[in-house]
């Protein structure tokens, strides 16, 4: 990222930092290291699963963070009744997929940790909107619930090679695929029906969500499917009804995630730049008791989109000569600065170097060569 | 209003996939002038095709410079771009094979070595069978790499199985059926989404009447 994107991209993720902490979440600041343990524990959770190690003074083996939930998971405690509510903006560590290689990438993200009812995740999800809403109105979330294909996972008792292959024709939308799937596996016609259901239904929530009630069977499915009409009430209510899609591609590695899970675009820009959901089963491997709900915005995704094209590398160039005393010099180019753009100073116009406004400084005066508009 | 971007594979399969999206109402006749143009546009239709090498239509979708693409089955297996597959298209139908050398037996004691264009799809179809092997990686005329002894084996697309057969090579195993995808950027999906469903709709119905 260039200085310009940065700053944007800096004066964006501080735009959501303060949203953060307007609703009452605290920064979490980390240490850049982590022990490598902590991830070979739970590698599946990770993006990418391979991570920067070093080998600190005392032999143990570290880690550039290539994730920032864990550590937060790692180090809080389970308090009962309590909720805790943490926002970062870290750097993270991992290899970017286009080019296969390890990229520093900036996220800014929340963690809401702890005896979470609807209120809660009604928050978060609130939240993920207006953190998109900070980058471009022209924007959507992708609402999805795990809660039905994984209780259909578990009615039909399926083996884990089938379920993950089932997962990515949900998540690919590939319906074609997910039937033979299906009809290989001798899975029963209301199964197949409601597998369809839920990779072809896509849309505004509020359309889509009367038509989904049918798969969303089993008890826990059912309170699922209260919980998730509460939460687009209260979502409508805060007037985001609009941006809210339900879809039910949105699918999360299950080992980890439970819940809600969701996904933010901006128009624009060809991936998702938000990513988020629950994480109650990661929690339970890591040996915590209590509920958790989280999205990261990721910011190297945005780095083109955050980027102004401007035509000049700098607004005025002054061109002088080896006669003009040095105070001369200082002396024009602090007035012109002055003014509030940028200048700089060259013996000869050069033609690499793009400016609006040519000036030159002749026998002590600013003479104009030439200014664009 | 947004122009929809679509890239076409170069050739036939691209030709015929064109044809469809003209019947879903998106035509673009100037695409259909003989000459070496890249780029075509309809604006009154609101769609800009576009040619590129078949292997590189999943690039151009997954990072969305097109909305919508067609591809082979064999490069989403292979690169596992970030995209929707939306349909089945059902042509440029073939598959994606073993081959080897007529009178080549295999020893499992040795690692097994395979000369192909889909190192990731031969890693994963060895490793599914816990087979050891050691991949070689060309990009063309792989049906030569047993016959001069540089691999046991190649992994290669099949279609008639007419190169197999003239450079005295036999099929041994189908590793997986390929055919034409219809894939759309996850973006674009949501923000051209009454588009793209339309000719969703539009070419699974006409799929549907052509089986």
């Amino acid at each position: 990222m260039n200085q310009t994107n940065r700053n944007r991209a800096s004066s964006v993720s501080d735009e959501m930092c303060a949203l953060y902490e307007s609703y009452g979440f605290t920064q979490y600041n980390m240490s850049k290291f982590e022990a490598y343990d902590l991830y070979v524990r739970n590698k599946d959770f990770l993006i990418s699963d391979s991570v920067i190690t070093f080998t600190d003074t005392d032999g143990k083996l570290l880690a550039l963070k290539p994730d920032v939930t864990l550590s937060i998971v790692k180090s809080g405690k389970d308090v009962p009744d309590a909720v805790q509510r943490v926002y970062y903006r870290e750097n993270v560590y991992r290899i970017s997929k286009g080019s296969h290689s390890f990229r520093e990438m900036p996220q800014t993200g929340l963690e809401c940790i702890g005896d979470l009812d609807t209120f809660c995740l009604f928050d978060v999800i609130r939240l993920s909107c207006l953190s998109l809403a900070l980058l471009s109105p022209d924007y959507v979330l992708d609402l999805s619930n795990l809660t039905p294909v994984s209780a259909l996972f578990t009615r039909l008792d399926l083996q884990k090679p089938l379920r993950d292959a089932m997962l990515k024709c949900i998540g690919e939308k590939n319906l074609h695929e997910l039937r033979a799937l299906a009809n290989g596996a001798g899975l029963d016609e209301t199964a197949v029906k409601q597998l369809e259901t839920l990779v072809t239904s896509a849309g505004r929530a509020r359309d889509v969500l009367p038509g989904l009630k049918a798969v969303f069977t089993d008890e826990e499915s059912v309170n699922a499917f209260a919980q998730f009409e509460t939460i687009l009430r209260l979502l409508e209510g805060a007037g985001l009804g609009d941006k809210i899609r339900l879809d039910f591609s949105v699918v999360s590695d299950m080992k980890y995630y439970n819940g809600f899970v969701f996904k933010g675009f901006v128009r624009g820009v060809p991936h998702s730049v938000l990513s988020g959901g629950q994480y109650d089963p990661l929690m339970r491997r890591m040996g915590r008791t209590s509920g958790a709900i989280g999205f990261a915005v990721y910011f190297d995704e945005l780095e083109r989109y955050l980027s102004e094209e401007s035509p000049y590398d700098v607004d005025t160039v002054l061109l002088y000569d080896a006669q003009t005393p040095p105070e001369t010099l200082e002396q024009a180019l602090q007035s012109l600065r002055q003014t509030g753009v940028s200048v700089t100073a060259q013996r000869a116009a050069q033609t690499t170097l793009r400016c609006r406004r040519l000036l030159k400084l002749e026998n002590g005066e600013v003479k104009t060569v030439y200014e664009h508009a | 209003m947004n122009m929809l971007n679509i890239a076409l594979p170069k050739g036939r399969l691209g030709e015929k996939a064109y044809a469809m999206f003209e019947r879903a109402g998106f035509p673009c006749p100037s695409i259909k002038e003989n000459n070496r143009k890249l780029i075509f546009e309809n604006e009154e239709a609101g769609v800009r095709y576009f040619w590129v090498k078949p292997s590189d239509v999943a690039i151009y979708v997954e990072r969305g410079a097109a909305d919508l693409g067609i591809v082979g089955k064999d490069i989403l297996l292979e690169y596992e771009p970030d995209v929707y597959e939306l349909l089945d298209l059902g042509m440029g139908k073939c598959r994606m094979a073993v081959a080897a050398k007529r009178d080549f037996r295999d020893d499992r004691r040795r690692t097994l070595i395979v000369a192909t264009k889909f190192a990731k799809i031969a890693s994963d179809f060895y490793a599914s069978q816990g087979r050891d092997i050691d991949i070689i990686h060309l990009n063309g005329s792989i049906e030569l790499a047993p016959i001069l002894s540089l691999s046991d084996v190649i992994v290669d697309i099949v279609e008639t199985g007419t190169t197999l057969k003239e450079n005295d090579l036999t099929e041994r195993e189908t590793i997986v059926s390929i055919s034409a995808r219809l894939i759309a950027n996850k973006a674009s999906y949501k923000f051209q989404s009454d588009a793209i469903g339309k000719i969703v709709a539009s070419m699974a119905k006409q799929l549907e009447e052509t089986t």
